[in-house]
């Protein structure tokens, strides 16, 4: 257990180090963040925009006891971009980014593909690990805010079913309540996320264990483990954005 | 008639003394000592699990040993730091038992790779020279746009070895280069292993079981016997004894 700790430790120390010693990987980040993207852009778009349906009809019921209906373009705005975005998705990326740089990784671990860049010279943790915790890094960010975006449209779709809004009201009113701390903690949240999903799926992957069983393992792991830390983090910045918002 | 015995007139390129390497409580290697002389090919024959990918894999410095010392080029490959170690492994080829190809990229990528990181002041025209050349070496120009998924074993096996070869290494390490392959194909590798000693001037260590193969392409032959090199020597010193632990080999590849 504190061997485990103590090797992640080494890990992340060498993330650091390597991401911060030229040459940069320019262009493997960028076909990496494309990877990300395209993976969990689908889904990102179909649960974002269900999210937003479900979450509007859900809420207007008890908005509407307190007759404060016209509120709802607000909470859905706040509720999506405080927690429900970055949160879906960072789980969703969890599920799709992370077992597949796991099993990606792990594979070519077990079969030496990684040691054979090794003995040719050719710096396979920064090839292979920096570029790809970097990219998750970048692109869950930009996903969070995609998702919230959808996610509005979803809610959008809900309260003109049942009252005849414009959609420029609509955003305005959602946008207004938002303040620039919810942008900024959202932000530094999905970095968060961002880095650990990719960072879980790395190490699972490039320390994978020997044979077959091996990639299923690190895959695995890496969306188990991965999911959970997402939830702690979420535990503490919420704790940590309630201090900031006393 | 010793592994390390002084040839007055041979530089040592690969020198490895009493290097011990156990996993758990199984020991694998229990005292190793071998010479490698520059411009031999040297062949490394012994039974499956005795540890000669393990060997090897400590000379690439993928593995390290529990004592003992290992030094290539004249470099203790556990000792220096990893800029001495990135520059080292630029002279010394490593072919890997199961070739290793990276299955997400085409044949033209997988030779490219070493040579792109490496060298990063090349043009376009001069990569692809030296990747048309080594898999012209290797007599495999025609699959040049394909995935490794789509090649044979003895394909992906030669296309391994061109990858390493593109480095232009000093000493080539085979990890069974043969195996697994029909006889014509294993004929092709061997011509190809001493093709790339007169070609590139390398010194080089094969691991096989195959001992036709260990004939044709051995300067020198050392057998691992339970954890050390015993026997070292020509093909036919190696091969005069009556040792049970020797015999078998020959036996079963010589005799019907
Ligand atoms: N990374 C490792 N972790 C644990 N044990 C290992 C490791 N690598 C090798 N071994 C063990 O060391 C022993 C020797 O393995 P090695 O691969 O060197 O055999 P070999 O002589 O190359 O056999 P073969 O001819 O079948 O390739 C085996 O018993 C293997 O289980
Ligand atoms: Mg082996």
């Amino acid at each position: 257990m504190f061997l485990e700790l103590y090797r992640v430790h080494q890990f992340i120390k060498k993330f650091f180090i390597e991401a911060i010693a030229p040459p940069y990987e320019g262009r493997e980040i960028l076909r990496q963040c494309y990877q990300v993207g395209y993976k969990s852009l689908a889904l990102i778009s179909l649960t974002g925009f269900i999210t937003g349906i479900v979450f509007a009809k859900q809420s207007r019921p008890s908005l509407a006891e307190f007759g404060a209906t016209s509120w709802l373009p607000s909470l859905v705005g706040i509720a999506l971009l405080r927690t429900l975005a970055p949160l879906l998705t960072a789980l969703i990326s969890a599920g799709k980014v992370g077992s597949s740089i796991g099993a990606e990784l792990g594979s070519m671990k077990v079969s030496e593909q990684i040691d054979a860049m090794e003995v040719s010279a050719t710096n396979p943790f920064k090839y292979l690990v920096v570029s790809r915790v970097l990219a998750t890094t970048i692109s869950i960010p930009i996903l969070t805010f995609y998702t919230a975006f959808v996610g509005l449209l979803g809610g959008f779709l809900n309260i003109t079913s049942s009252e005849s809004t414009s959609f420029s009201t609509y955003i305005q009113t959602s946008l207004e309540s938002i303040t620039f701390l919810d942008i900024t903690s959202s932000t530094i949240k999905a970095i968060v996320f961002g880095f650990t999903i990719g960072m879980v799926g790395c190490y699972q992957g490039y320390n994978s264990s020997k044979g077959t069983e091996g990639v299923g393992k690190a895959a695995n792991s890496a969306v188990v483990i991965g999911m959970f830390l997402v939830f702690i983090e979420e535990v503490i910045a919420t704790q940590i954005t309630f201090l900031f918002r006393t | 008639m010793t592994a390390t015995e002084n040839h007055p007139n041979k530089e040592t390129v690969i020198s490895i003394r009493d290097v011990k390497k156990s996993f758990g409580d199984y020991d694998v290697l229990r005292g190793a000592d071998l010479d490698l002389y520059r411009g031999e090919n040297l062949v490394v024959l012994g039974r499956s699990g005795t540890g000669k990918s393990v060997l090897i894999k400590i000379i690439a410095g993928l593995l390290t040993q529990d004592s003992g010392s290992v030094k290539v080029l004249g470099q203790a490959v556990d000792e220096i730091s990893g800029k001495e170690l990135i520059k080292l492994r630029l002279r010394v080829g490593f072919s890997f038992q199961n070739s290793a190809l990276y299955d997400s990229m085409t044949v033209r990528k997988n030779l490219e790779f070493p040579l792109v990181r490496n060298q990063k002041n090349l043009t376009k025209a001069e990569i692809n020279k030296a990747t048309e050349s080594v898999l012209d070496a290797v007599g495999l120009l025609q699959t040049i746009n394909q995935m490794p998924s789509e090649l044979s074993g003895g394909q992906r096996k030669r296309i391994g070895i061109a990858r390493t070869l593109i480095l232009q290494p000093e000493i080539m390490l085979y990890d069974e280069p043969t195996a697994g392959l029909d006889p014509i194909t294993c004929i092709e590798i061997n011509n190809l292993i001493n093709e790339v000693k007169e070609r590139y001037k390398t010194s080089s260590i094969i691991i096989t079981h195959d001992l036709t193969c260990a004939k044709h392409v051995g300067d020198r032959v050392a057998m691992l016997l339970d954890g050390s090199f015993e026997r070292v020597g020509t093909f036919e010193e190696v091969f005069d004894t009556d040792d049970e632990r020797v015999k078998p080999f020959y036996d079963y590849n010589f005799i019907d």
